[in-house]
């Protein structure tokens, strides 16, 4: 088993990982124990439609390693979502379409392996958590059921062992009497409880790589504040890479070790969390950390970004934001920034982070 | 569930009611105001009074509410309905019991209805499901296209050129070859009787046509809508073959729909199949009323719509009990 | 249970004949969904939802060409003398020795069992099968939604027993309570067809109508117009009902359809209109016996009239629903 090698971690962790997988077709892939464990290069995905192409993500690129957190943040509609499911491989292909770009798993080029093994991959070594779990659930097989057929259909467990193995998580993530609830069905539990659920059905083969996406933006505060402590237990005891996918910019503060932030369909700035909250480098991250409401500035008006966001289809020259801008000068408006380098990690897609810095 | 059983029992036992009531009250409106039917059956000859009476009697005609238009007769409707309770849906005019009559017809109705659900069902889900699963292909537009045309012809339409395609050119064309007896009796004009099944799979298609083009239909939709659902895009997630993630996970709740509307199918199509087994000359449940309207026989044809309005309200009332057990949310209402 | 549908058509039973599932599933519309989500793009402006329909419209071809059939059909009915000058009823129009001449070019058609001209007789055929269409529907539709508000907007015992007399009628198999009801009213005509169709048809439109209101009433703006001070009247007249109606229009081409195919299929069992009177369900139902016996045109023309008549009127009913579909909005 390629992973035993490299990890760092817990050396038992390993061992039971590579114990319980027995059918693993991905166990042919070439993997490189020296890679980082996920690397998305330059994705571009575009979808065709009649009123034409839809960039909806032109040029991302970041990096995950076990262990850490990598936040994702953004508006609606900026594509944080398709990147995630450019990831797993779950676009609806004939609108959507890949334009190029690597997923590396270890070194491994998701994209390009062929149907059957990328199936396998899911769920197996890349697990993803859905938004809302009353619709991402099944709703006529209950959970039991649900759970189990991971282990049936990729590990060959029969139906007993499968049920078992559903209680275990069950409880893993939480769920009181799970030996009953183990039979209920979607709809009979609470929004917190069915987030649960999703969370136990994403760790069930024991991924290397959790893509959460928007994982609690359906929930009230305080469960919301239940599910990201769950999370980020589980994170810690299985050394995963998690990749969390939310407009909240408060709930990925406190999670996050890395923090990308996109804007139709790019990467506008990345960065470790502390330096993006403290000083941004980028006018989209300022200009979004500014608008968030203060207790102190009670009574002044509130800030908000001028502006809609760009329809996909038809992309601004140049910066994508120029229009929306505080710092707009000429050159925005033809020239594309590239992600420059700030510092280190640190990379802004902006011609002027320097004056966004306030340097 | 034990509640939900509960509760559409006793929405169900007052529409039955009401049902029977109104059927009733029609035909007692109908007797008050067109006078007693029993002297249409004489024609122009004058038949004398007391054979009249008694015959009115015999048909449990003889209540003077019957005299006042407007009187809704409860008592003549709980008399009935008591008479229905113990089996006794009256005579025909030829003194036979209507029971027996439909009793002996019944059978071949069941047939015919069985062949038209199982075709209907068979080739109206495959076809949704291959349109559903290639939408925007040759197969889904062809789909569509044909089934908006059978949906289009009236069954009677159909009935009568199948007829005569099926039976005439068809039909005669097999006999002059040679063919065997089970062949040229699968493609003949009307039923015939040695020839139970073979005889009644061409008209039992005809009965099953439209339902067809509405099963494919709702079958494609529904399968469509639910392949955008996104419990189909976790199934995805979870590394499961693409013939998993729609063969069981998007047909098991899209089917949910298609059986329920089959299950009322079902109901309706026992409910008479008046037009084909007219046509075909099937000697059914619907050709009994077929020719009870031809000959006359309003009792008969009231008599046999009751029934089979009983029939109907139950088996909507059994699907909706099966709705319950195949969507578990419904369940817990 | 079971709402939107086609009444009429089917053997045995309206109420099983949906588009609709028990679950409320929706119909046919996914795919124009598809399209739909690119003209939404496209046009910024602030459209109504009639006059993006519209735009919609004119563009798709099968609306086009249903359409003019559709027209077509309605003159028929309406103007027989633009399209023929023999009128089948016309003594003197027919000739018995003539009769069930196969197509020539004197008779395009041929001619009938009575020897008048099969063109003419189905043109002529057109106008009671219309007639009573446009009158069972208009009236049907204007029964369903006047019980459907009030059943849907006020809620309550009027709610339930409104509820209730539709399940009622609802119960009955649509042919044969149809059958029923004109067996014993032992008079057989276009209004007593007419009053048959209506009686049994009204449920449909209720049924939708009461449930676009109830989710109509529960809008925030029904709450904003009554917390200004709207009278119910104004409400439901402005606000409910321009937003409940479009399903019903769609329905209204629907049933259009379905009543002429009632009608046919009444009038061949023979509990429908009556000799002398034209018809395309008695052309058929003569066409029938004989056909049999070698002569296929007598049928085959009425018949494809009527096919081409309810194709037409469904097709158009289906391209207004796709185009009136919110959801593509």
């Amino acid at each position: 088993m390629t992973t035993a090698v490299d990890e760092g971690g817990d050396s038992s962790k390993e061992s039971s990982r590579s114990r319980r997988r027995r059918s693993d077709q991905a166990d042919s892939l070439d993997f490189d124990p020296q890679a980082p464990l996920l690397e998305v290069r330059d994705l571009q995905v575009e979808f065709r439609t009649r009123d034409g192409v839809a960039h909806a993500i032109n040029g991302a690129s970041f990096l995950v390693r076990e262990g850490e957190t990598l936040g994702i943040l953004g508006e609606s509609g900026c594509g944080k979502s398709v990147t995630a499911q450019a990831i797993m491989g779950i676009l609806d292909s004939p609108p959507a379409h890949i334009g190029g770009g690597e997923v590396l798993l270890r070194g491994v080029d998701l994209l390009k392996l062929d149907d059957k093994v990328r199936r396998s991959v899911r769920a197996e070594r890349v697990a993803m958590v859905f938004q809302d779990a009353l619709s991402a659930l099944n709703p006529v097989f209950n959970i039991g059921w649900q759970l189990g057929e991971l282990f049936r259909k990729h590990r060959g467990y029969s139906k007993s062992d499968a049920r078992k193995e559903a209680v275990q998580l069950l409880d893993l993530v939480g769920i009181p009497d799970p030996e009953n609830r183990v039979s209920d069905f979607p709809h009979q539990f609470s929004g917190g409880m069915r987030q649960r659920v999703m969370i136990a059905m994403a760790l069930a083969l024991d991924p290397d790589v959790l893509i959460a996406d928007e994982p609690t933006t359906a929930l009230d505060v305080t469960v919301q504040a239940q599910i990201m402590q769950l999370l980020a237990d589980l994170q810690k005891e299985r050394d995963m890479g998690l990749i969390l996918i939310t407009h909240d910019m408060g709930v990925v503060a406190d999670v996050a070790d890395k923090i990308c932030i996109m804007y139709a369909g790019r990467i506008v700035e990345r960065a470790d969390v502390n330096s993006i909250y403290k000083n941004p480098a980028h006018p989209y991250t300022k200009a979004l950390l500014e608008s968030i409401p203060r207790v102190d500035m009670k009574g002044t008006e509130l800030a908000s970004i001028s502006g809609l966001p760009p329809t996909l289809t038809k992309l601004p020259s140049g910066c994508s934001f120029n229009p929306r801008c505080a710092y707009v000068k000429d050159r925005c408006t033809h020239d594309e920034p590239p992600l420059y380098e700030v510092d280190g990690d640190r990379r802004s897609a902006c011609h002027y982070y320097e004056e966004v810095l306030g340097r | 569930m034990g509640r939900y059983t509960l509760r559409r029992l006793l929405q169900f036992i007052p529409v039955l009611l009401g049902t029977l009531f109104l059927l009733h009250y029609l035909q007692s409106l109908s007797f008050q105001i067109n006078g007693n039917p029993i002297r249409a059956l004489f024609g122009d000859r004058q038949p004398p009074p007391e054979t009249i009476a008694a015959l009115t009697r015999a048909f449990g005609l003889d209540d003077p509410c019957l005299t006042q238009p407007g009187n809704p007769c409860f008592g003549l409707f709980f008399d009935r309905l008591g008479n229905y309770a113990q089996g006794d849906f009256g005579v025909d005019f030829n003194r036979q019991s209507v029971i027996d009559l439909i009793i002996r017809a019944a059978p071949l109705t069941l047939r015919l209805t069985f062949i038209a659900v199982v075709f209907e069902s068979i080739i109206g889900i495959v076809a949704g499901v291959l349109a559903g699963i290639r939408k925007d292909k040759f197969i889904d537009n062809f789909v569509r296209f044909s089934t908006v045309l059978i949906i289009a012809v009236p069954v009677f339409v159909l009935g009568v050129l199948v007829q005569i395609g099926s039976g005439l050119y068809v039909g005669t064309w097999l006999a002059e070859q040679g063919a065997p007896e089970w062949l040229t009796a699968t493609f003949s004009i009307t039923y015939q009787s040695d020839h139970p099944w073979a005889s009644l799979l061409v008209p039992g298609m005809v009965l099953g046509a439209l339902s067809l083009g509405f099963i494919a239909r709702l079958t494609r939709t529904s399968l469509i809508e639910s392949m955008r659902a996104d419990y189909v895009r976790s199934a995805r997630a979870k590394g499961l073959s693409g013939t998993r993630v729609v063969g069981i996970h998007a047909l098991r709740n899209s089917l949910i729909p298609v059986i329920t509307y089959i299950g009322i199918d079902v109901g309706a199509l026992m409910g008479g199949a008046l037009v084909t087994e007219g046509i075909f000359n099937i000697p059914g449940v619907g050709g009994l009323v077929f020719q009870s309207i031809r000959s006359g026989e309003t009792p008969v044809v009231i008599a046999v719509v009751t029934l089979l309005t009983m029939v109907f309200l139950l088996t909507t009332l059994l699907v909706d009990l099966l709705y319950a057990v195949l969507d578990p949310r419904i369940r817990y209402e | 249970m079971s709402d939107q549908g086609t009444p009429g058509i089917r053997e045995g039973n309206a109420a099983a004949s949906t588009r609709e599932s028990p679950a409320g599933h929706p119909s046919d519309d996914v795919d124009d969904r598809d399209d739909e989500a690119q003209e939404r793009g496209k046009k910024e402006r602030n459209a109504s939802l009639w006059a993006d329909a519209w735009r919609e419209l004119y563009h798709n071809w099968l609306f086009v060409v249903s359409g003019l059939l559709v027209l077509i059909v309605l003159s028929w009915a309406a103007f027989p003398g633009l399209w023929t000058s023999n009128d089948p009823s016309d003594a003197g129009q027919c000739e018995l020795l003539n009769n069930r001449a196969p197509p020539s070019s004197e008779h395009i058609f041929g001619t009938t069992v009575q020897g008048c001209d099969m063109y003419a007789t189905v043109i002529y055929g057109a106008r009671p099968s219309i007639i009573i269409a446009v009158v069972v529907t208009a009236v049907s539709v204007f029964i369903g939604m006047a019980f459907g508000v009030v059943a849907g907007y006020y809620g309550g015992w009027i709610d339930t027993v409104i509820s209730r007399l539709t399940d009622v009628v609802l119960g009955l198999p649509f042919l044969l309570g149809a059958v029923v009801f004109l067996a014993l009213l032992q008079d057989q005509n276009i209004w007593t067809v007419a009053i048959v169709l209506i009686a049994l048809g009204w449920t449909q439109v209720t049924r939708i109508m009461r449930g676009n209101v109830i989710a109509a009433k529960g809008q925030d703006y029904v709450e904003a117009a009554r917390a200004l001070g709207a009278s119910n009247f104004s409400i439901i007249m402005r606000h409910i009902l321009p937003n409940s109606i479009a399903p019903v229009i769609v329905l209204a081409t629907l049933y259009l359809g379905s009543f002429v195919s009632a009608e046919a299929t009444l009038t061949f069992l023979g509990v429908g209109l009556q000799l002398p009177a034209i018809s395309w369900g008695i052309t058929i139902a003569e066409g029938q016996l004989l056909a049999v016996g070698g002569f296929p045109h007598l049928l085959i023309y009425p018949a494809g009239a009527v096919i081409v008549t309810v194709l037409s009127f469904i097709l158009l009913g289906d391209a207004l629903r796709d185009a009136l579909d919110p959801r593509g909005r």
